[in-house]
């Protein structure tokens, strides 16, 4: 296998341009939205407004303004699939079309797919969800085909500022600890990496340097794979089976007498 | 964005719609209904055996339903086959972890008993002529092997749709570990009502009648409260349910629960009470599913 392959989105030097949107459809020929009908947001510059299966890269615009707007911020974040070590679409997908590639990240393949849904419910970060042109699931695949020949995925290749930066996931890790310090060191105290470690999924291939709470970015705090359920969920299915069970044996098992007459 | 109750907030709601309620119900009333025939057959009075047949006569239909249903809400109909086959390698794939994959295999397994039981219950009808037929239910010693792989088999369909929505991360259905007791013990109850119906507009007069109606009672009552260890165990997340979604919870609970309850207990012995109270826990049971799948819809990142 070669060696895990990552992004690392620097979300402070992300300047909310949208490159990596427009790459990433471009490479991957992603259909417009309804048709390619206009459809604006109305009430942000983000129009994309959320992951699905025609936007795999989408940036987020969070505006943190007072309500006089004399004081606020934008926080811009390009979002992506995060290709979990430990992926909850890739547990719940029953027909093995989500595959763990050779670069360590999460690809599905559309000729295997039949679009049942799973991993859209499994996904902890809502990343995927069904392309209505092929009717079935998809997301980003680091740009699968590109790594396969050797070049850098469209998004990260695209973007200007650097904010996505694409290499083997140890030297983003490290690249990763050094920007915190550097802004920790300029005076940026709410620096910090998410899913860069192992204790979220296993580590995040696709992690992100961020100066607020996850759920700010519209980011799980605690993400968690969906098998978390299933014994406990089978083990009381199993309970209840077995309450019923006991119910109909003492309901249906043979009685004497003094039963059946009804009154019309 | 409000505040938020779980991490399961930031996640994207599956396609899963109004199929998938009326597979819940029909899937339900299929392992239901073979649920308490087989459960007739192995120890139940002899005379109630037509009972046992009307819930052979009733699951097949309803499994017939389920599969079509289950068939068109997948985005590729055409690749159905994909979660039984490799499809480039044409090898069986059976996932024990993924609750689809398991899924789908048992719903096959028990069509595979429900079809022998039906079977056996058309010839001993005398709707079919093949003599050996019969002998797929009890009292026969391949019978009874029949009903209770059967039985073990309707448990599981009826339980583990419950547990393919505990094991996803969306709001609600990943907060609990409780939804496949809750959707397994009320499949048995509006099973138990749906027979119930049945028997009553035929003017059957079985002892098993009475025991049908004994038997969905104490079952309504054990969803009650499976129910209640629901809303307790989603702890701030239930909050859910302070929406539309949770007055038509509480309409379902009226109506297919605690108003058929009162029923019984008021006029245990009168047919026409036992068959409007049989209705009302069918539309309960309809109703509870639909807020299951539904409630969480509306919630996305």
């Amino acid at each position: 296998m070669a060696e895990p392959m990552g992004f690392f989105t620097d979300t402070t030097v992300c300047i909310g341009c949208k490159a990596c949107e427009v790459a990433c459809k471009q490479w991957n020929q992603l259909p417009s939205p309804e048709g390619g009908a206009n459809t604006m947001s109305g009430d942000s510059y983000d129009n994309t407004r959320k992951l699905d299966g025609i936007n795999w890269r989408h940036v987020k615009f969070v505006e943190q303004f007072s309500e006089d707007r004399v004081g606020g911020r934008w926080l811009l974040m390009s979002d992506v699939c995060k290709h979990c070590v430990r992926a909850g679409c890739l547990e719940v997908c029953p027909t093995n079309a989500i595959i763990r590639t050779e670069f360590d990240t999460v690809v599905i393949q559309s000729d295997v797919c039949n679009g049942c849904g799973a991993c859209v419910a499994g996904c902890p970060f809502g990343v995927i969800d069904i392309n209505p042109v092929s009717k079935t699931a998809q997301k980003c695949t680091l740009c699968y085909d590109r790594l396969q020949a050797g070049m850098e995925p469209a998004c990260s290749k695209a973007c200007p500022t650097d904010s996505i930066q694409f290499g083997p996931v140890r030297e983003l890790r490290e690249r990763g600890a050094k920007r915190v310090s550097q802004l920790n060191d300029g005076g940026e105290s709410r620096a910090y990496l998410y899913g860069a470690d192992e204790k979220m999924l296993g580590g995040l291939n696709s992690f992100f340097l961020l100066v607020d709470k996850p759920e700010v970015y519209g980011l799980p705090p605690d993400p968690k794979l969906p098998s978390r359920n299933l014994v406990p969920a089978s083990m009381f299915s199993a309970l209840g089976a077995l309450l019923v069970a006991l119910i109909g044996v003492f309901s249906f098992r043979e009685r004497r007498s003094g039963e059946g007459e009804d009154r019309p | 964005m409000s505040e938020i109750a779980s991490s399961t907030w930031f996640t994207t709601a599956p396609h899963w719609g109004w199929l998938i309620v009326f597979y819940y119900l029909f899937g339900g009333l299929a392992a239901g209904s073979y649920f308490i025939a087989a459960l007739i057959d192995l120890i139940g009075r002899r005379e109630d055996r037509p009972i046992a047949r009307m819930g052979y006569f009733v699951a097949i239909p309803c499994l017939m339903v389920s599969g079509v249903l289950l068939l068109v809400d997948l985005y590729r109909p055409d690749r159905f086959w994909h979660l039984f086959l490799q499809s480039n390698t044409m090898r069986p794939i059976f996932q024990y972890w993924a609750p689809m994959s398991i899924g789908s295999w048992g719903i096959i397994v028990f069509s595979l008993f429900a079809l022998l039981s039906f079977l056996a219950a058309l010839a001993e009808s005398r709707h079919l002529s093949w003599g050996w037929a019969g002998h797929l239910r009890p009292p026969s010693i391949v019978g009874r092997v029949i009903a209770v792989l059967g039985i073990l088999m309707a448990m599981y369909v009826a339980g583990y749709a419950g547990v393919l929505l505990a094991v996803t991360n969306r709001p609600l259905w990943s907060d609990t570990p409780l939804l496949g007791m809750l959707l397994g013990v009320s499949a048995m109850s509006i099973s138990a009502s749906l027979l119930l119906l049945i028997a009553r507009w035929r003017g059957l007069k079985f002892p098993g009648v009475r025991s049908l109606d004994r038997f969905d009672s104490w079952v309504i009552g054990l969803t009650l409260l499976v129910l209640v260890a629901v809303i307790v165990s989603l702890g701030s997340v239930a909050r859910v349910w302070l929406s539309l979604w949770g007055a038509l919870l509480l309409v379902a609970v009226l109506v297919g629960m605690i108003v058929p309850l009162f029923m019984r207990w008021r006029s245990a012995r009168s047919a026409q009470t036992s068959a409007l109270a049989a209705v009302m826990v069918l539309i309960g049971g309809f109703i509870l599913r639909t807020v299951i799948v539904f409630t969480q819809q509306g919630i996305q990142p």
